[in-house]
């Protein structure tokens, strides 16, 4: 008894100097960023080894989300919604797609796996030197139509400059009124089938209002800016886009064939013999028992999209405004113009992000554990 | 299973290898574009024949760009070979305690592991930097090496619970009966069956730490830079000439391709271990 009290001491002393540095190192590292964001570190003395901190509050938050000067980093911010957006819808939807088809079980599977698979193992840095190249407005993919007979792409990637959908930061508070309403209702839609009243009571009813107050009362609201600022989805993030898609699309391929790979011959068989076509087995019953892996993947890839700061900088370098993203901000931002608060709160934003996701998830996974 | 692959050619199988081989152009296209840029002459390069392949194959991007990138390749090496070493050997330690020496907590405990593995690095950068110009760690390789050890131990720590997690707890409860010890037990059980973890883990960490890029240019001092961003300074250029870049690429590519193409089924197990856990 008293050996095996001492086993279980040796064990724990293993894992002390892990957990020592994971707490310094993650957990004390964010709470001393949280505080320097409340500071106004910056400017000449900043690289000084005791600089001068003064804490000012909240209001590097409230210059970055309202201040006349912040407007690039907001761009920012909205960049960084359509990237997170478009790379989940193109990588979940491609990489499915392909494992699809690969679950038909083609001839030359491995191989097509392989190639499906290799941009994986590639750096963002390799593989946005390409991707810049074959972008390059007068040749690379602008040509390919050339060799097809028809005429030359004349987009310009991530030199263009033109963006789509904007809106007015202004107005950023009743736009984010209209899109929780929206999403309440169409939770609400989703529910009313399996539980009318609940659906009524906890999603529809709180959208509507909220929408109704949103689109009645929108002069209410306070402003976020005393002028007008425009914001959109740029045009030139879409090469970049089509970049990671093209480097992550194999990634999901990959989760969702191991996943159909478990789902048993006997069940498929049963659907089979139940008369459901191919189409109807995918779409009712494999990819509805892989929830577990979609919400695996639509997790690591908002993680992934939230750290874009690689392939852009590969793409278009650091500092370019059109395809800007809050983590090349906090970058230039911090190391390039030494406004080491301001950086940190820019990050403290991302990792605000990051975590409404991330923690959820990681809480589960807990939950599970301690069940299983 | 499949109809469409008994009958021979039907409508669904053209469908299907149309498809497929629609995808997998698509999917080899940058491929094809880096290494017949990096085999054509600078004076040869121009838009719109940039698909074309040379008339003349020229190796010499080969060398010339490899001269540029000597140093950074000799950093990445070292710091991928001393990084991937200890952070894979203290995973495995975690692994071991974390799946069979379980005491009050250490569940919750490897979940404040986990989260570790998921925070966007920005929000750690500042202080980690401070942390390392502190320490006099700042610029150089050393530094670079302990931020790569101690970020990374979530995901060795978690293939590797997740591995040993299939080793009988039975075996480890009949060594203790004869009187073996937490460490004897880990050399003479746990370590001799932990072999593919270790190939899966170590591969995991190399191809991350080899691709690896913000640290190496938040971190590190010029000539202490690591490949990638040697590479993206080399491309990044104004008056660039694209066979350099892409030869550079090559090169930064070929060891994590070598691994993933000759050793990727470990890969793939790395790979699905950083997200379907269990």
């Amino acid at each position: 008894m008293k050996e095996a009290s001492l086993d279980r001491l040796k064990a724990f002393l293993t894992l002390l100097p892990s957990i020592i540095l994971v707490a310094v190192f993650v957990y004390g590292f964010i709470g001393n960023t949280i505080w320097i964001s409340m500071t106004d570190w910056g400017g000449s003395g900043a690289l000084a080894f005791d600089p001068q901190k003064n804490f000012i509050g909240l209001d590097n938050y409230v210059d970055l989300f309202t201040g006349f000067l912040s407007g690039g980093f907001r761009q920012d911010l909205v960049n960084a919604v359509y990237y997170s957006l478009m790379l989940l819808a193109g990588a979940i939807g491609l990489g499915m797609f392909i494992a699809i088809l690969l679950d038909q079980k083609p001839k030359g599977e491995d191989i097509l796996r392989t190639i499906f698979l290799y941009p994986m193992s590639l750096s963002f840095i390799v593989s946005g030197t390409i991707w810049r190249w074959l972008l390059a407005p007068q040749g690379g993919v602008n040509v390919l139509p050339t060799y097809l007979g028809f005429d030359a792409l004349d987009f310009q990637w991530t030199a263009s400059t033109k963006a789509i959908l904007e809106f007015n930061w202004q107005n950023i508070v009743q736009i984010l009124f209209y899109i929780a309403a929206f999403i309440l209702i169409m939770v609400g839609l989703f529910v009313l089938k399996g539980d009318p009243q609940k659906a009524v009571k906890r999603w529809l009813g709180p959208g509507v209002v909220l929408g109704g107050f949103a689109w009645l009362g929108g002069s209410l609201l306070p402003q976020a800016l005393f002028m007008e600022e425009m914001h959109g989805f740029n045009l030139a993030t879409l090469g970049i886009i089509i970049a990671t898609v093209w480097q992550y699309a194999g990634y999901t391929m990959a989760l969702y064939l191991a996943g159909f790979n478990g789902i048993s011959q006997d069940l498929r068989d049963a659907a089979m013999l139940d008369g459901a076509s191919n189409t109807d087995y995918y779409r009712h019953v494999a990819i509805p028992m892989l929830k577990p892996i979609t919400i695996s993947a639509v997790i690591i890839l908002s993680h992934i999209s939230l750290k874009m700061f690689d392939i852009i900088f590969a793409m278009t370098g650091p500092d370019n405004a059109q395809t800007g993203h809050p983590a090349l901000n906090m970058y230039m931002t911090t190391f390039r113009a030494n406004d080491f608060a301001r950086g940190a709160a820019i990050a403290i934003v991302l990792f605000l992000v990051a975590g409404t996701f991330i923690v959820p998830y990681v809480i589960s996974q807990y939950k599970q554990r301690r069940r299983g | 299973m499949n109809t469409t692959q008994k009958s021979g050619i039907t409508p669904g199988s053209i469908m299907l290898y149309g498809s497929l081989f629609v995808l997998a152009l698509f999917f080899l296209m940058p491929a094809y574009m880096a290494i017949v840029t990096a085999l054509k002459d600078p004076a040869t390069i121009s838009l719109p024949t940039a698909w074309e392949w040379p008339e003349e194959i020229n190796w010499s991007s080969f060398p010339e760009a490899f001269g540029l990138l000597k140093s950074n390749i000799a950093s990445s090496l070292i710091l991928t070979v001393c990084a991937t070493a200890l952070s894979t050997v203290l995973g495995s330690l975690n692994g071991y305690v974390f799946s069979k020496w379980k005491f009050k907590g250490s569940e919750l405990i490897f979940t404040l592991f986990l989260f570790g593995m998921f925070i966007p690095y920005q929000v750690i950068l500042i202080p980690l930097f401070q942390t390392l110009r502190a320490m006099n760690l700042y610029g150089g390789l050393p530094g670079l090496i302990l931020a790569h050890v101690v970020y990374g131990l979530p995901i060795t720590s978690l293939i590797f619970r997740n591995f040993y997690a299939q080793i009988p707890t039975a075996l480890v409860e009949s060594a203790r009966l004869d009187g073996a010890g937490f460490f004897s037990i880990y050399t003479k059980i746990v370590f001799p069956l932990s072999i593919p973890g270790f190939v899966v883990t170590s591969l995991w960490q190399i191809t991350q730490i080899w691709n690896e890029f913000l640290w190496g240019i938040c971190l590190t001092r010029h000539e202490d830079n690591p490949i990638t961003v040697g590479l993206a300074q080399l491309a990044g250029g104004q008056a660039v000439s694209w066979n350099l870049p892409m030869a550079g690429s090559i090169m930064a590519a070929f060891p994590v391709l070598m691994i993933y193409i000759f050793l990727g089924r470990y890969f793939i197990r790395g790979l699905l271990a950083g997200s379907v856990k269990e």
